[in-house]
């Protein structure tokens, strides 16, 4: 059976003045796919991912992000993602509920249909109890969960998750990835960027950028079998440690 | 004499206890990891380390100085890292550095060879402004800076926070040198996979610890054979090994899902009622027990 491609990056490329931040990507992301794209800082990750999010253009090259051209529409790709970033995602002066609201209504959906949505979200994540909290007040594991269910609350075809979970409990961290789980189970495509890799190792697909390039992309099972380390991590070293003595 | 002597150390901040009654030594040269999730109390033991806030309760000292009584003395033998950047980011890299060692009344040269191995990677930059580094670079400055007064002991929180791994690995490479030198460095990190490069580990969750020991025992106190079952389908694998009362605390760590076995139940018979479940061609395999499977059954424990 053919895999759905949600994302499609044919020789990507994208320059600041003399930098090439990326330098000729071509890969692609199927339909309900974990897929963790791992790099050294300065690689050309956020670049790419800002790209695939429709918040910036590509120099060349083409990229479609669930069926939208990310150089003629960008505006149209962000209306079919979801973005969560560990560093900001929720309001922290307003309440769950109302980070809830604030997100569905930017993403279009009316109170009738967000209401009946939000309640049946709390419901499953035990929420309901912290329903009228301020986010500032909820522990940070949890905030993580609710950011989460809040960045998929719109039924995105792919959700970006920008190092999800750095610092947060083994407890936590498992239930957080059981959730992103679940939602690939439903179809909905994962797309993680980390710098750790005990997170990649719950990819299904793993890319590894280095200087602007894709070194290596495949299951973290087989790049370890490739390369012939025990984890992710020493794959990671190998492959992205960038030559001495640059820029 | 010991590096740091800790006896029921608590803290609070108004109706919150950060740290509570923890007590823990550190032998001189040894490389000691604080490991636990953020709100765990690892800054705030820290800062109380490095002399900067009074414990509510409790008595510390480091070198047989107290961190209350004696903290002038005491702030020349320590170099301190905290978590967040907090270098100036209008000085330069080099300007950074000169300031360190003109508070503390030594200069760059006097102390040279000790950061050379780490300034050196960072000295074609000297002229860049400290704000325009990367996190990766800023992190070796920021180590430089900590180091530049000779200290005896390095106290570090959070180095290795949102550097990437490659950055990580050289940044646990650096330490392994200046121990070798002498220096006792404490050093926190969520990250348990770094656990393995300390000489021992405290593993601290809400405040309080809930082991220290050297890594190796750390891992061997598991007490129970522990197995990785791995299939494509991770998913539904978890599920169902949920619904398994054969396999005890099923909990997914990356590619596979790690689990305890019941009396009595042996590997075939899981792989046989996975079979039976539709999980077809699943691999299980022994293996040994990581810090964190250790962290994840102590926190059970604890609740």
């Amino acid at each position: 059976m053919e895999k759905e491609k949600v994302i499609e990056v044919k020789d990507l490329v994208k320059r600041f003045g003399a930098f090439m931040a990326n330098d000729r990507l071509t890969f692609d992301v199927y339909r309900g796919e974990i897929f963790g794209f791992l790099g050294a800082n300065g690689a050309g990750k956020t670049t790419a991912m800002r790209i695939l999010c429709g918040l910036s253009r590509p120099t060349s090259g083409r990229v479609t992000v669930a069926g939208i051209d990310a150089s003629r529409r960008p505006e149209e790709i962000k209306k079919r993602i979801g973005y969560m970033s560990q560093r900001f995602s929720l309001y922290e002066d307003l309440t769950v509920r109302e980070n809830i609201e604030l997100y569905g209504g930017i993403y279009g959906m009316s109170m009738k249909v967000i209401i009946p949505r939000r309640e049946a979200l709390l419901d499953r994540l035990s929420f309901t109890q912290y329903g009228d909290m301020l986010i500032h007040a909820l522990p940070l594991g949890l905030r993580q969960k609710l950011a989460f269910a809040v960045a998929v609350f719109h039924d995105p075809e792919i959700v970006f998750l920008d190092e999800p979970t750095s610092g947060v409990d083994p407890v936590t961290r498992r239930q957080f990835w059981e959730m992103i789980y679940e939602t690939a189970s439903h179809g909905i495509t994962v797309f993680v960027t980390t710098h750790y890799m005990d997170e990649a190792e719950y990819c299904d697909r793993i890319a590894i950028m280095s200087e602007g390039q894709i070194a290596a992309i495949d299951s973290p099972s087989a790049l370890r079998k490739q390369y012939g380390t025990a984890s992710v991590e020493e794959l990671f070293v190998k492959i992205a440690r960038p030559q001495k003595s640059k820029t | 004499m010991k590096a740091v002597e800790a006896n029921s150390i608590t803290h609070r901040f108004g109706k919150i206890t950060a740290v509570d009654d923890v007590s823990f030594s550190v032998d001189t040269g040894e490389l000691f990891g604080f490991i636990g999730p953020d709100g765990a109390g690892k800054t705030t033991l820290f800062r109380i380390a490095a002399t900067l806030i009074i414990p509510s309760g409790g008595r510390m000292t480091l070198f047989g100085l107290n961190v209350v009584s004696d903290f002038r003395e005491l702030r020349n033998h320590i170099g301190y890292m905290p978590g967040r950047f907090s270098l100036y980011t209008d000085l330069t890299v080099e300007e950074n550095l000169q300031f360190y060692a003109t508070i503390f009344g030594t200069t760059i040269r006097e102390n040279y060879h000790l950061i050379e191995p780490i300034y050196k990677q960072i000295e074609p930059f000297r002229k860049r402004r400290a704000g325009r580094l990367s996190g990766g670079m800023k992190q070796k400055l920021a180590l430089s800076c900590a180091l530049i007064h000779k200290p005896r002991i390095l106290i570090l929180d959070e180095p290795t926070t949102g550097v990437d791994a490659v950055s990580r690995t050289e940044f646990w490479e650096m330490l392994e040198k200046l121990k070798e030198e002498g220096i006792t460095i404490i050093v926190s990190t969520p990250y348990m996979d770094e656990a393995l490069r300390c000489d021992r580990i405290a593993l601290i969750q809400e405040g309080r610890l809930m082991g220290i020991d050297t890594p190796a025992a750390i891992r061997s106190s598991y007490g129970k054979r522990l197995y990785a079952v791995s299939h494509p389908d991770r998913y539904r694998l978890l599920l169902t090994l949920r619904g398994m009362p054969q396999a005890t605390s099923p909990e997914p760590f990356g590619e596979a899902v790690h689990i305890t076995l019941r009396e009595g139940t042996t590997t075939e018979d899981i792989k046989r009622l996975l079979e039976q479940a539709g999980i077809e061609g699943t691999a299980v395999n022994e293996i040994k027990p990581g810090i964190e499977d250790v962290f994840l059954e102590l926190m059970k424990k604890e609740y």
